[in-house]
């Protein structure tokens, strides 16, 4: 378990202490793929680099299975870290390395013994399915091979925990689910925490369970996934996770504007259907997002009344409220 | 071809003189590279932007260097020669020339080296600090052998610079091709010696360049992924 406490990070300047993070207080479960995600400039590659003091926090602490990394002597921490596992957006592969060396980089860090090595390299390179692949050169790779070779050697030390900056951001979309395939894996098979730090919605919605959203310094939203993107309370979240949502009701028509939640809750009849014949009335559906998970709904829609009144639109929220889905008023 | 260039010819002395300037040139360039390798990884460490930052160390070690720079090497030979005299016994000859040769040279490599330190990306180390590497590891596994092919490039642009220090060995007695052109053909009025040491000069630098240059290209696995064995 990993457990980030009132940690803060600030640089110093000659105008004065730049804060990036601040007042953060986040707990990653054993068997989590977290996402940590904000809009650029938010402190959320700082947050991931703080989590294996890559950064030195300024305030707080990090506790990895209980013991406070901001405490322990250099040499522990040099240890520590071989329990956590890191890749990022530029790979940051070593060029003049064949792959396999690649992979051998952190064994040889780890003074492990050279069979040991070549054991665990071949099941590592079988793991991201690039056996074919030790004895090239990094500049002979695409970037998703690059990637792979970097996943293998972030963990080949057996690591409980693998943070992730930024790790899909240089890779295209199909490149990017492969690579989201493969962590996801990596975190059902061999057990793997997974903490991914993002700018895009679709990594989190792809694979994390649970998500923090970061915005200034701050942490301004966290949960399972399934409820922050049912309901995202944030403008940064909202933004994120609904962008076309917003736009759908800063549109001026002139009619109430009904936003519905689906929570999860198992509606028995489909709702806007159910919602004309019993009521006959008739809806305009501006925006609609809704998603399965695990058979039940989430996500939003939003529907006005043409020419409603008040009392057309009292009934329609009663009806709502009678079947259990939220609903938000927005002008 | 005028007698003495014939008698030079004759008498071996021209290819005693491209050897005597090899071989000082050589064994002064791995001595300087034994002092200043180790000094260019210490300044490109402790820089406010290395792996190690120690900014008394840095700044008092590119201020020693900066002076060792500013002296002009003729000056820097005389002024020094009874550091060779403690070192090699004699402040005479070609063992004399080397030790000014490593004393002038040493600092020029350092900057070498840590310029070539300094182009290896910070992902790369912050890559290797988050496997649990630690700083000596750093140096070794990672700023080394990823700035090698930088590192070579720089040893031929050193090596030539100190072919051309080795040209005032005349100075102090020592030999080589430099003290030929001076002594058998400016004081002799004998312009085709000088012209003659000139080429061979051009051609051991050429030769140099071109084999530095091959060696880095063939060894830099960015460009040149050939399989390894």
């Amino acid at each position: 378990m990993i457990e980030i406490k009132n940690l803060e990070k600030t640089y110093p300047s000659k105008s004065g202490d730049v804060v990036a993070l601040k007042d953060i207080n986040l707990t990653v479960e054993d068997g989590d793929i977290y996402g940590i995600i904000g809009l650029s400039g938010a402190g959320k590659s700082t947050l991931v680099r703080c989590i294996n003091l890559l950064e030195k926090p300024t305030d707080g602490q990090i506790l990895i299975d209980g013991e406070d990394l901001t405490k322990v002597s250099k040499k522990r921490l040099l240890e520590l870290r071989r329990n956590i596992g890191m890749i990022f957006q530029h790979f940051n592969l070593l060029e003049q390395r064949t792959v396999e060396d690649n992979v051998r980089f952190p064994l040889e860090i780890s003074k492990v013994k050279r069979d040991e090595q070549n054991k665990r390299i071949e099941r590592l390179l079988e793991i991201v399915n690039l056996s074919d692949k030790a004895k090239s050169y990094p500049s002979q790779l695409s970037g998703g091979q690059k990637q792979r070779v970097a996943i293998a050697r972030a963990l080949a030390t057996n690591p409980k925990y693998l943070l992730c900056d930024e790790a899909t951001s240089a890779l295209d979309p199909q490149t990017t689910e492969s690579i989201l395939d493969l962590l996801k894996e990596i975190n059902q098979t061999l057990g793997v925490t997974v903490i991914i730090i993002t700018h895009e919605m679709k990594v989190i919605e792809k694979i994390c369970t649970k998500v923090a959203v970061i915005d200034h310094s701050n942490v301004v939203e966290n949960g399972k996934v399934s409820d922050v993107f049912a309901d995202p309370k944030s403008d940064v979240a909202k933004q994120l996770i609904i962008p076309d949502l917003i736009r759908a009701t800063a549109e001026k028509t002139g009619d109430v504007k009904l936003r519905l939640i689906f929570n999860g809750e198992v509606t028995d009849r489909p709702l806007i259907s159910a919602l004309a014949l019993d009521l006959g009335i008739a809806v305009n559906i501006l925006y609609a997002d809704t998603k399965i998970y695990d058979k039940r709904p989430y996500g939003h829609m939003v529907i006005t009344i043409p020419n409603g009144d008040n009392e057309l639109i009292d009934r329609v929220t009663d009806y709502l409220a009678q079947k259990g889905i939220n609903y938000k008023k927005e002008l | 071809m005028s007698d003495i260039l014939q008698q030079l010819l004759q008498e071996n002395i021209l290819w005693q003189g491209v050897w005597e300037t090899v071989y000082m040139t050589l064994i002064s360039t791995v001595f300087a590279y034994i002092i200043g390798l180790p000094l260019g990884v210490i300044l490109g460490i402790t820089d406010e932007n290395g792996i190690r930052p120690i900014k008394w160390l840095n700044t008092a070690l590119g201020f020693i260097i900066n002076v060792f720079r500013s002296i002009p090497f003729l000056i820097l030979m005389v002024a020094f020669l009874p550091v060779a005299k403690l070192i090699v016994k004699t402040s005479l000859g070609n063992k004399a020339m080397i030790v000014m040769l490593v004393i002038a040279a040493a600092p020029y490599v350092a900057r070498m080296v840590e310029s070539s330190i300094k182009e290896i990306g910070s992902g790369v180390v912050e890559a290797a600090k988050s496997m649990g590497a630690n700083t000596w590891q750093i140096i070794y596994k990672v700023l080394i052998p990823e700035s090698k092919p930088s590192l070579i490039i720089g040893a031929v642009i050193s090596t030539i610079t100190i072919l051309g220090y080795s040209a005032m060995a005349g100075t102090i007695g020592a030999g080589g091709l430099g003290k030929i052109a001076i002594s058998y053909g400016h004081q002799r009025y004998k312009d085709d010696v000088i012209w003659v040491c000139v080429l061979l000069t051009v051609i051991i630098v050429q030769l140099i360049q071109v084999l530095g240059t091959f060696i880095a290209k063939k060894t830099d696995r960015r460009i040149n992924p050939k399989k390894q064995k």
